[in-house]
């Protein structure tokens, strides 16, 4: 006589500790074991894409801090991206360096908080938190230093950046550049070789090449399943091809995987910084451009390598001084689009830790 | 004699002085009895209840240093008042329970968690001849009473009908019994080596700590305390990140602080076990023998809040297979050594120490390559197949098939 | 590899438990002062060169500045009122960034809550009688990290001052 048992759905709901957001997950699980996963997603939709259409580029900007709210930079970048490829609108070279140097500071701290949370999600009780939190702040503080608040940044501008760097930038810059890789090392300490963190990470939420590129993974997602493709190298935006980094790629696609790539991103991201430093020119950081600014009408994409993964900037103008429709590629809600076929099989515990190395933000994945 | 020596020797001068005022006033024999006994049990009362407040003081304190920040530093001088203030709160939070939880269980649970840490410290000796009852089976006694927590929070998860809190339920019975056997059996080793079940024994028979003696004992009880406490790296039951407080979701109020306390008061009587069977208990110079019993306490205890904020947590079949495939036969292999050597050698001369300490980590390497418990690579996680996600759904037969 | 990992990360945790300072500065006692350019608050505002073009009106993405003027006899503008709204105010500067007359700035503090949602839309009464007092930021106006326009005092003693201040509590050291 066979045992009779009843799948129970259990859910995840928006209220959660550990969901990074206002984000629900319908699991229907088997005793601890999932057989199907339904994500509900739509709890932050705060109409992003339509209030972009009655406002001017200049004041598009503020508005796309609020999306990917860990790192605002970056929103920043892409979006004055699309809008200067529409345009032909020159960038001068201080500030393409000043670009660059905020992006990869936005990369670390980003870094930092998604180890401090994904090492929560496993169970530490915060200590790795507080670690990672400590040199986020004083990457925030390098932020306030330069544009006056440490999250809703509004740095770029159509054209350049806001204003130049204050001259205690670059010291404060070096003694954080110095003092980093240390913290890093720190950081391994407690996870790479952690017995508990490998018998946890390794083999859970494993996700093949093939399904990867299929779906439209992008960042540290795809990089950890082991294919090398990043907006830096092979779509060049920027000056990136200035610089020398190289493209860490992970073998198995778990979560484990992941973790690795972003840590070493972290490395990559330091010598990105330090030849920016040393290279940093004199000059302008901005073309003036009138208050209210017209664009010819056409459409541009403008995407980078966001910490996330690609964020994309889809613009369409009609000529006239607010943009006719700006759709918003957010790499978080693309790279939940797997998220079923990464927990199914595994145990409720798993589906935690699975969710917290995709890195979602819930202000990118609701816009 | 002086002031000192009374101090010194204080349980058995009280005890003596109050069974001496009691039948000095004439009371019956029972009388006595009765009296005697319920001194003693509001005794080791107010010893663990004025120890547990000021633990989760020093816990959150202390977890705060590692976090590099201040813990609680604002109620009272040093934020010391912090206790009373959670207490009261908890008091007078409503306590809300589900209509369709089984409202006698609901209640029962959190009552009942107290049990078995208080039934541990009756067999407890604090002194020489202080000591609530000495049992000549104190640790068949303490194996036995532990294992009621396991009802208690099986209670607590299923009477709350909600299946978060069932999912925290059964974990933890799961992992409480599975971690009772190889605990067990390291206890086996101690009371081989002492000659005696009794706690009291075993503590004379410890000229030098068994911890040095018996280091692989001591690991494998150290971990099965551990998961039995349901502290971190095994606090699967009540895990925060994912099953939000697990078999405690539904209880709030002072039905919650019963819970936390009685999770404290767990851990520290399993310190006082530990204490006890491996550190010597209450042997030490100078000072008087409870202070001795209570430093090596707080010692075992700092080490549990150490392990609690470095490490993550176990996933619950890694902690179940580690329970039976790892140190199940790790200590089964220890006692068979260990009555060897006091067959060969029963008066335990020193040089033992010299052959177990090695015996001990070689037996931890060779066992973990033999079973690849714990070591990194290969991953372990087996990932069941769900048709239609996992593998493709069979096509299905066209209709007309002839069967 | 057999528990040395973990053992690693515990040593890591001790070390840091026994010598590192804790990074909380306890507000309110101590406070971390916010830098020139800091995009505060309270809006500095300056009536003798303000002209009422309500440029900065047509550059908030929010509509939060309300600015109503009377025409004067040699054709300019008198303000009659300017209202900051502080509640919708997400003080992104693109007001500050706009006025093409230097009129308005960025404040300097935080601490702004107030019992009466009234008394958070801010009008010229208020606005001039903190503007001979209030340092304004130097958001967009980095010629401001050096002069001090209401005391006409250079800065670097005002810098060096906040980061004494901030020396103090160890914020920049730890």
């Amino acid at each position: 006589m066979t045992l009779r048992t009843d799948p129970v759905t259990i859910n995840f709901g928006p209220h959660h500790p550990s969901t990074h957001g206002v984000f629900q997950m319908r699991i229907t699980a088997d005793g601890e074991v999932i057989t199907n996963l339904e994500p509900v997603m739509g709890y932050l939709h705060r109409g992003c894409e339509k209030l972009s259409e009655g406002r001017t580029y200049t004041q598009v900007v503020p508005l796309t801090d609020r999306l990917d709210y860990l790192s605002p930079m970056s929103n920043n970048v892409a979006c004055v991206l699309a809008a200067e490829r529409l345009g032909d609108i020159p960038v001068p070279e201080r500030a393409e360096y000043i670009r660059v140097i905020m992006a990869e500071l936005q990369r670390l701290a980003n870094h930092c908080a998604m180890t401090g949370f994904l090492l929560n999600d496993l169970g530490t009780f915060f200590t790795l938190f507080h670690y990672t939190m400590r040199e986020r702040e004083k990457i925030l503080d390098l932020f306030e230093m330069t544009c006056g608040t440490r999250v809703t940044v509004s740095y770029m501008r159509p054209g350049g950046v806001l204003q130049d760097l204050p001259e205690e930038f670059l010291p404060r810059l070096r003694a954080l550049l110095d003092e980093m890789p240390h913290r890093i090392d720190d950081y391994e300490a407690l996870i790479t070789q952690n017995e508990i963190v490998l018998a946890r990470t390794k083999g859970v939420g494993v996700m093949s090449k093939e399904l990867a590129i299929a779906a439209g993974c992008s960042g540290p997602m795809l990089r950890g399943s082991g294919v090398k493709w990043d907006i830096r190298k092979n779509d060049t935006y920027s000056i990136y091809d200035r610089f020398q980094f190289d493209i860490p790629v992970g073998t198995n696609g778990d979560v484990y995987d992941r973790y690795w790539v972003r840590i070493q991103e972290m490395r990559q991201s330091l010598r990105i910084l330090e030849q920016a430093y040393r290279d940093i020119p004199q000059g302008e950081v901005r073309t003036r451009l009138p208050l209210f600014f017209r664009l010819p009408s056409g459409e541009a994409y403008g995407r980078i390598e966001a910490p996330k993964g690609e964020l994309g900037f889809y613009l369409v103008s009609d000529g006239g001084i607010a943009p006719y429709r700006m759709h918003v590629r957010a790499p978080s809600f693309i790279n939940l689009g797997v998220l079923r076929d990464l927990t199914v099989g595994y145990t409720v515990a798993d589906a935690v830790i699975t969710l917290g190395s995709v890195d979602i933000v819930l202000g990118e994945v609701d816009r | 004699m002086n002031v000192w020596d009374y101090l010194v020797d204080l349980i058995p001068n009280l005890a003596r002085n109050l069974r001496a005022a009691v039948e000095g006033a004439g009371f019956s024999d029972g009388a006595v009895f009765l009296v005697m006994g319920l001194a003693g049990v509001l005794a080791v009362t107010l010893f663990v209840m004025l120890l547990v407040p000021p633990l989760t003081f020093l816990e959150r304190r202390l977890v705060a240093r590692a976090q590099v920040r201040i813990g609680p530093n604002r109620v009272g001088p040093f934020g010391l008042l912090q206790p009373i203030a959670d207490a009261l709160k908890l008091m007078t939070k409503e306590v809300i329970v589900p209509s369709q939880a089984d409202g006698l269980l609901h209640l029962l649970a959190p009552s009942l968690i107290f049990l078995p840490p208080f039934m541990i410290f009756a067999v407890v000796p604090f002194a020489p001849g202080g000591v609530f009852t000495n049992l000549n089976m104190g640790l068949v006694y303490i194996i036995a009473v532990s294992s009621l927590a396991a009802i208690v929070v099986f209670t607590a998860g299923f009477s709350s009908a909600n299946r978060y809190s069932m999912l925290g339920a059964a974990r933890a019975v799961a992992q409480l019994i599975s971690y009772e056997v190889p605990a067990t059996i390291a206890l086996v080793t101690v009371a081989v080596a002492a000659g005696s079940l009794s706690l009291t024994g075993i503590v004379q028979a410890q000229t030098v700590p068994y911890i040095l003696y018996f280091p692989l004992a001591f690991l494998i009880f150290f971990i099965g305390s551990l998961v039995e406490v349901n502290r971190a790296p095994a606090d699967l039951a009540e895990a925060e990140s994912e099953i939000i407080a697990g078999y405690h979701t539904e209880y709030g109020g002072f039905k919650w602080a019963c819970f936390q306390l009685g999770e404290y008061t767990h851990m520290v009587a399993a310190s006082a076990i530990i204490a006890t069977l491996f550190l010597s208990g209450w042997k030490g110079p100078i000072l008087p023998p409870y202070l001795w019993l209570v430093t090596k306490m707080m010692v075992v205890i700092l080490l549990y809040m150490w392990i609690r904020f470095t490490v993550p947590r176990i996933r619950v079949d890694q902690v179940m297979s580690f329970a039976w495939k790892f140190l199940l036969p790790l200590s089964l292999i220890n006692v068979l050594v260990v009555g060897l050597e006091v067959v060969l050698a029963p008066s335990l001369p020193v040089w033992l120490i010299a052959i177990n300490v090695p015996f001990a980590a070689a037996s931890i390497v060779v066992w973990a390559k033999l079973y690849r418990v714990l070591e990194g690579p290969p991953p372990l996680t087996q990932r069941r197949e769900i048709p239609g996600v996992t593998s493709p759904l069979p096509v299905p037969e066209p209709a007309g098939t002839a069967r | 590899m057999y528990g040395s990992g973990i053992l690693k990360g515990m040593s890591l945790v001790l070390q840091t438990m026994l010598l590192k300072k804790p990074f909380t500065v306890q507000y309110p006692e101590k406070r971390i002062e916010p830098p020139r350019r800091f995009r505060g608050a309270s809006f500095v505002w300056y009536e003798d060169r303000c002209t009422g073009c309500a440029t900065c009106a047509k550059a908030c993405p929010q509509g939060n500045i309300q600015i109503i003027t009377t025409e004067g006899q040699f054709n300019q503008y008198f303000v009659d009122r300017f209202d900051i709204d502080h509640l919708r105010c997400m003080f992104c500067g693109l007001c500050v960034e706009a006025c093409p007359y230097d009129a308005l700035f960025m404040g300097p503090d935080f601490e702004n809550a107030s019992y009466s949602r009234a008394s958070l839309v801010i009008g010229k009464k208020h606005l001039n009688a903190a503007a001979p007092t209030r340092i304004p930021s130097s958001y967009f106006h980095p010629e401001l990290d050096r002069i001090d326009i209401s005391s006409g005092r250079p800065v670097p003693e005002i810098r060096k001052a906040e980061q004494e201040k901030n020396q103090d509590i160890g914020w920049a050291s730890r």
